[in-house]
């Protein structure tokens, strides 16, 4: 149990290859904390620093009070898991859970009793004599926790651990992990690319992009205040709607349409956005109103998911599920305006 | 024509014996049919050899084994119990066990430390080292046989009969010991660092997450993993020492308490010819060892030793 530091952390590869710039974050005990980005943006590189897999080129990465930068990767007191598991494939799943253990030279009951007790927090009691290889996907990810639970670390590693399972399954672990996190009482650091895995796992999220931390917080508060368009742009599904606009004071002009901004802003050029589930059938005093023309409707049962073109600009809008609309048709929406969102058309970053 | 197209079976006797049905058929038993070609190249003549072995020495001269199934009266074993009674092959049998074993386990034991820390360890000029010893693999050995007994004899003073004067059993085979296990290491390292290079990078940090040292990984994880690769290279190794004539010779010469069966058998004839009966049932008592070794190390050649390691 502690907390993690990355203080100043820079990753260099070579003179001009930095795969991770300037990350600072605080990681705190017990939290749950999911590094997420696209592919390349520096996450992995950053978890591995952390495991004391790569190198830290420079800053420090402490755990709790301890700076790490020179602790080698097993005595961080750490775990990890891998996205390929990476299960010893000769060892019985006993074997792999009571590997770690063995190295620690702990006695044989000490072990027994842990491996025991991990096994049944997992439901891999019936397994336990079985090759990884007799076992199904699902199991073996939770071998790979188990043998992650056996050493009770202060700092859960978790890197993509659910991308090689089917997506029902998908699904229930992440509840599992949820639950294993609160039994727990650890820290969890958890990567993903997947951004809801962050959004419904994590008690914060890091949005990592291109080597640079955009921005950490609740999901709640990155869904609802986005840093700057990157952040926007990957929280949230479908992504929200950008179209370039005017702005004057307190109203912004789209090609197709003009609204009323939440709060004054200079005027000049910017990109504004709002979500899919601001654009409804739903027209109100507050809302502002726009012209669709639709080209694509998705009906997924609970929603209705409309894209189309707003004068020239492209747009999704969430309506209604018995709403009939047939692609080509013209339709009338409303957009909430209390949730706008309006970013520099040079700095990217969020003004409202 | 109509009812045949309907049912897929039906569809299938219909195509029977057109160009493309042909083709497919050719395709599946090509394989099969290369296989048993090349099996029947290699069982021909070592048929012929235990034909001619079961055959008297008149017989063998004036016709050609072949024969013998028209006319199986003059089976005899009189190859065998002669070749028994005739040559030393007890002693030489055990020569040639004494200096294969060695000869194998020493470039197949070092081979795996050096393969281990070619793939997963980092050196300075790793990969040119690794380079010239896949190099040395073009070398012909015969090059060496000068310096190397040059080096042998009038540095260390390792000849035959001083390593025997010693007394200490074992000792005159040390020099073919170092050199079998010289001329092996090249392609035991090549062969086991390929194969300890595919193994997935994961499982070595997760090993390295765990607490494990550089020997435990190699002896817990890299060698379990490994069996198959290290079984073949102990097949190499073994049969190309069990059958070396020329090495052997070289560097213990032919002294009975001291040389191994090849040359224990090339003694049995002379220039003339005269005793080649004898080779025929010689040769089956060398080729009985080969097959014990290599039925009994069959067994672990496991495809998908890696299997549940990882990915889903």
């Amino acid at each position: 149990m502690a907390s993690v530091t990355y203080d100043h952390v820079v990753k260099r590869y070579t003179a001009d290859v930095t795969v991770v710039k300037d990350f600072n974050v605080e990681i705190k005990d017990k939290e749950f904390m999911v590094l997420v980005g696209p592919s390349g943006c520096g996450k992995s590189t950053a978890l591995r620093m952390l495991a004391g897999l790569e190198s830290i080129t420079e800053g420090q990465i402490r755990i709790g009070d301890r700076v790490v930068n020179n602790v080698a990767a097993k005595d961080r007191d750490i775990a990890m898991v891998f996205q390929s598991y990476a299960l010893y494939p000769h060892m019985s799943v006993y074997d792999n859970m009571a590997f770690p253990l063995q190295m620690q030279h702990m006695p044989k009951v000490d072990i027994d009793k842990r491996v025991k007790n991990a096994s049944r927090i997992l439901g891999l009691d019936n397994f336990l004599k079985r090759k990884p290889r007799a076992l199904s996907g699902g199991q073996r990810q939770r071998v790979a926790l188990g043998r992650a639970i056996v050493r009770s670390p202060k700092v859960f590693l978790l890197d993509e651990p659910l991308s090689n399972l089917d997506a029902k399954l998908r699904g229930q672990t992440r509840i599992e992990l949820q639950k294993l996190h609160r039994d727990l009482e650890t820290t969890f650091i958890y990567v993903t690319h997947d951004q809801v895995e962050a959004m419904t796992m994590g008690d914060r999220i890091a949005i990592m992009n291109a080597g640079i931390l955009q921005q950490v917080g609740s999901p709640g508060d990155i869904y609802d205040h986005p840093a700057n368009l990157f952040v926007a742009g990957f929280i949230g599904s479908p992504t929200m709607n950008f179209v370039p606009v005017t702005t004057s004071d307190s109203s912004a002009k789209a090609s197709g349409f003009e609204v009323k901004l939440p709060k004054s802003v200079p005027a000049g050029k910017g990109t504004l956005g709002f979500r899919p589930e601001t654009v409804t059938d739903r027209i109100s005093d507050q809302s502002g109103t726009l012209q669709m023309k639709v080209d694509v409707v998705e009906r997924l049962g609970s929603d209705q998911f409309l894209y189309g073109q707003v004068g020239s600009d492209s747009v999704t809008a969430r309506v209604d599920p018995k709403m009939k609309v047939e692609p080509g048709d013209s339709v009338r929406l409303g957009l909430d305006t209390r949730t706008l969102h309006l970013f520099d058309a040079e700095t990217e970053l969020a003004l409202i | 024509m109509t009812i045949a197209a309907a049912a897929p079976t039906a569809a299938n006797t219909a195509a029977r014996f057109s160009p493309r049905w042909l083709a497919d058929q050719l395709q599946r038993y090509i394989l099969h049919i290369v296989v048993i070609g090349l099996t029947v190249a290699w069982v021909v003549p070592t048929l012929g050899l235990l034909v001619s072995s079961i055959r008297p020495f008149s017989a063998q001269a004036t016709s050609g084994w072949w024969t013998f199934f028209s006319n199986p009266t003059t089976f005899t074993l009189s190859n065998y119990t002669d070749v028994l009674s005739q040559s030393n092959l007890g002693q030489a049998f055990f020569n040639s066990f004494m200096i294969a074993v060695p000869a194998t386990v020493l470039p197949v034991t070092i081979g795996a430390f050096a393969a281990y820390a070619f793939s997963w360890m980092r050196f300075p000029a790793r990969n040119a080292i690794f380079l010239a010893l896949v190099g040395l693999l073009a070398v012909p050995l015969q090059l060496t046989f000068i310096p190397i007994l040059t080096f042998y004899v009038q540095n260390l003073h390792w000849t035959t009969d001083n390593l025997t004067a010693t007394g200490i059993p074992g000792l005159p085979w040390v020099p073919l010991w170092l050199a079998h296990a010289g001329y092996g290491l090249p392609f035991s390292i090549y062969l086991l660092a390929n194969f300890f290079r595919a193994l997935p990078s994961d499982l070595f940090e997760s090993a390295e997450i765990d607490g494990a040292g550089t020997l435990t990984v190699f002896f817990r994880i890299v060698m379990p993993l490994s069996v198959p690769a290290i079984a073949s290279l102990v097949i190499f190794q073994f049969l190309w020492v069990w059958n070396d004539l020329l090495v052997a010779l070289i560097y213990v010469g032919g002294a009975p308490e001291v040389a191994p069966l090849t040359v224990n058998l090339a003694n049995l004839t002379n220039s003339l010819g005269q005793g080649s009966n004898l080779l025929t049932s010689a040769a089956f008592f060398s080729m009985i060892v080969p097959l014990i070794v290599f039925l009994s190390l069959q067994r672990y050649f496991v495809r998908g030793i890696l299997a549940g390691s990882v990915k889903g």
